[in-house]
């Protein structure tokens, strides 16, 4: 009994597992079911195929037609710029200095290029005062126009119009960059900022913090020679007589490279150390071959100059501190166009504190002098306090007031409002 | 000619004129020569930097995807569209890397970030430039400037919970470092969240 029911499991065992398998035609029907799969498989390969390379020939398309090449242009081609508008309220008991006006003082683009990582070129072009032209206020001047190499790490050089690496504010002026409406009247008149020249500056890392930066360029012109002016009479026609003085003021030998006088060149150095954060010290030396540029005036040629300058500028949390100090010392023929103009002076303090992240007030004590040489007391001292208040990292609201205390006994003082900008 | 040449250095304006640009020009041969470095803005590679930060450097970047929201808040951060699906970075445990870009005046700063620290607690570790390519404001690639991100914080409201010195005629780089510090520290936070 035993042994027929063994043998009845393992028939039933064999006729189940006869059972699992499939049977001719159903492997049939499995295998027309694959080759279906395959071929829809291969249509569906074909097709991505075919949008692949549709792909590929539209990319290719798009990375050579001009448009990717203006973009690829673009993206090497660089804009920004800045302005600032100004509200001047002064009074002087020197008429000519008192005004009352709004003025567009600067509007400024600046448009780069890279040639390639190591070559670019870099320009700075500004209209001042809003109107330019004959017989308008305003001047359109090119500032800058250089091309830049970085010759080695850590090295470069450039030729072409820059600025001359002196001051605070003659390389960095973006009007959210600084306080006080107005540029302070040192680096002004004795720099002057803003001063450009053309020429060759090699610039670079000595070691960590420590740069420098030296080269030759165009020379000052100061036009010592007095002259006579055709001026407009009553019925617009040319009058004859009026009698300019000769000039001797450093600011007024700027050429700004427009049919500059070659004839004598310049030669600046400047040491800097940025190595500690929100410290910069650093010190310019200048020297003018002739800033008369080889005239004969008064009888006499030949009028050397050389510029030394020094600067701090230190920011600490909210602490700020700006403290300049600049000397030229010019040959003594100067001073037969002007008594005391062989010594042209300046040096300010500029403490400040920043209320909030906004808002940010300062006091400046400036002292400047454009004929320190004479015996006589000459200098222009004057006192600015103000506050910033930025609506924007990069837009600004300035306020200060000012007093300044002339040679002459005469009083000037005022206030200032502006708003500036730079992208 | 040479005679003219002669008298237009030397009796002209004396022999300062040709004395200046013989140094200039052998002041250029004098640092191409000793060079031997190819110019390189590049200071730090990314697997450097890793290796650097990392006991064993991840191999692999991971994703943090940017949603509508994200996007939104790191735009803020950055005061300018942020575009992509994604941000890389790298990762062990609680303490991720970052390899950031941002334009200082011109052209874009890579900077690395690295993060540490669970959700409750979080600081940074680690600042390094690793390439710099604008001509001003490299200043902000020395330790002592990047050295103060060190344990910054970020507070609520996504700004650094500490003040960071600036450089003077560098604000511009200065900024771009502050937003990507920002910007590293949030994206911290968004990656730890989401885990």
């Amino acid at each position: 009994m035993f042994r027929t029911t063994i043998i009845g499991v393992v028939l039933l065992s064999v006729a189940f597992t006869v059972d699992a398998k499939p049977t001719l035609d159903e492997m049939y029907e499995l295998i027309q079911k694959q080759a279906a799969e395959i071929a829809s498989l291969k249509d569906g390969l074909a097709e991505n195929n075919a949008k692949t390379e549709s792909t590929f020939t539209a990319v290719e398309e798009i990375t050579s037609s001009p448009t990717a090449k203006l973009a690829e242009w673009a993206t090497k081609t660089t804009m920004g710029g800045y302005g600032e508008l100004h509200y001047n309220n002064h009074n002087s008991d020197n008429s000519t200095s008192s005004k009352d006006e709004f003025d567009l003082h600067r509007f400024v683009l600046f448009v780069g290029h890279e040639y390639s990582d190591t070559i670019r070129f870099f320009s700075e072009f500004e209209i001042e005062h809003a109107l330019a032209g004959e017989g308008k206020k305003g001047e359109v001047e090119v500032e800058q126009a250089y091309i830049e190499w970085d010759y080695t790490e850590g090295h470069r050089v450039k030729g072409g119009v820059f600025l001359i690496p002196v001051g605070i504010l003659n390389e960095t002026h973006e009007p959210p960059t600084f306080y006080g409406v107005e540029r302070n009247p040192v680096e002004k008149n004795i720099l002057p900022a803003t001063w450009w020249e053309g020429g060759i500056m090699f610039s670079g890392e000595l070691t960590q913090g420590l740069s420098y930066d030296i080269g030759a360029h165009s020379g000052l012109y100061i036009n010592g020679a007095s002259s006579v002016e055709a001026d407009v009479g009553a019925a617009g026609d040319p009058v004859l007589g009026k009698t300019s003085a000769g000039k001797y003021k450093i600011r007024d030998g700027r050429q700004k490279t427009s049919n500059a006088k070659g004839d004598d060149l310049a030669y600046t150095a400047r040491i800097k150390y940025t190595g500690v954060p929100g410290l910069e010290l650093a010190a310019t030396f200048q020297h003018q071959e002739d800033v008369w540029q080889s005239e004969t005036i008064n009888g006499v040629s030949g009028v050397e100059a050389d510029l030394i300058e020094a600067h701090l500028a230190y920011k600490k949390g909210p602490f700020g501190l700006r403290a300049l100090y600049a000397q030229w010392d010019l040959d003594d023929n100067i001073e037969t166009v002007k008594a005391g103009a062989d010594e042209q002076e300046g040096w300010y303090i500029e403490p400040s504190f920043q209320l909030t992240k906004k808002l940010g007030v300062f006091a400046r004590f400036n002292e400047y002098d454009n004929t320190a040489g004479g015996s006589q007391n000459s200098e222009k001292e004057q006192i600015d306090v103000g506050f910033n208040y930025y609506i924007h990292p990069r837009v600004v609201l300035k306020a200060d007031y000012f007093d300044q205390d002339n040679d002459s006994e005469t009083e000037y003082k005022g206030y200032n409002l502006g708003i500036g900008y730079d992208f | 000619m040479l005679k003219n040449m002669k008298m237009y250095f030397f009796e002209k304006t004396g022999t300062k004129r040709v004395t200046f640009v013989t140094l200039f020009f052998l002041f250029l041969c004098v640092f191409s020569l000793t060079s031997n470095k190819a110019y390189s803005a590049t200071y730090q590679t990314t697997p450097e930097f890793l290796s650097e930060n990392f006991s064993v450097p991840p191999s692999k970047a991971k994703s943090l995807w940017l949603t509508p929201e994200l996007k939104k808040l790191s735009t803020e951060i950055l005061s300018r569209p942020v575009r992509g699906m994604r941000v890389r970075y790298y990762s062990e445990n609680d303490k991720t890397a970052w390899i950031l870009e941002e334009i200082g005046k011109e052209r874009p700063i890579t900077v690395g970030v690295i993060v540490n620290g669970n959700i409750e607690d979080f600081h940074i570790e680690h600042v390094k430039v690793l390439a710099f390519r604008e001509s001003r404001g490299w200043e902000v690639r020395y330790p002592s400037f990047t050295n103060q991100y060190k344990n910054v914080r970020m507070t609520p409201n996504y700004e650094l919970d500490q003040n960071i010195d600036g450089i003077t005629g560098a604000t511009l780089s200065v900024w771009a470092l502050n937003k990507i510090a920002r910007l590293a520290l949030f994206y911290h936070q968004q990656v730890l969240a989401l885990n």
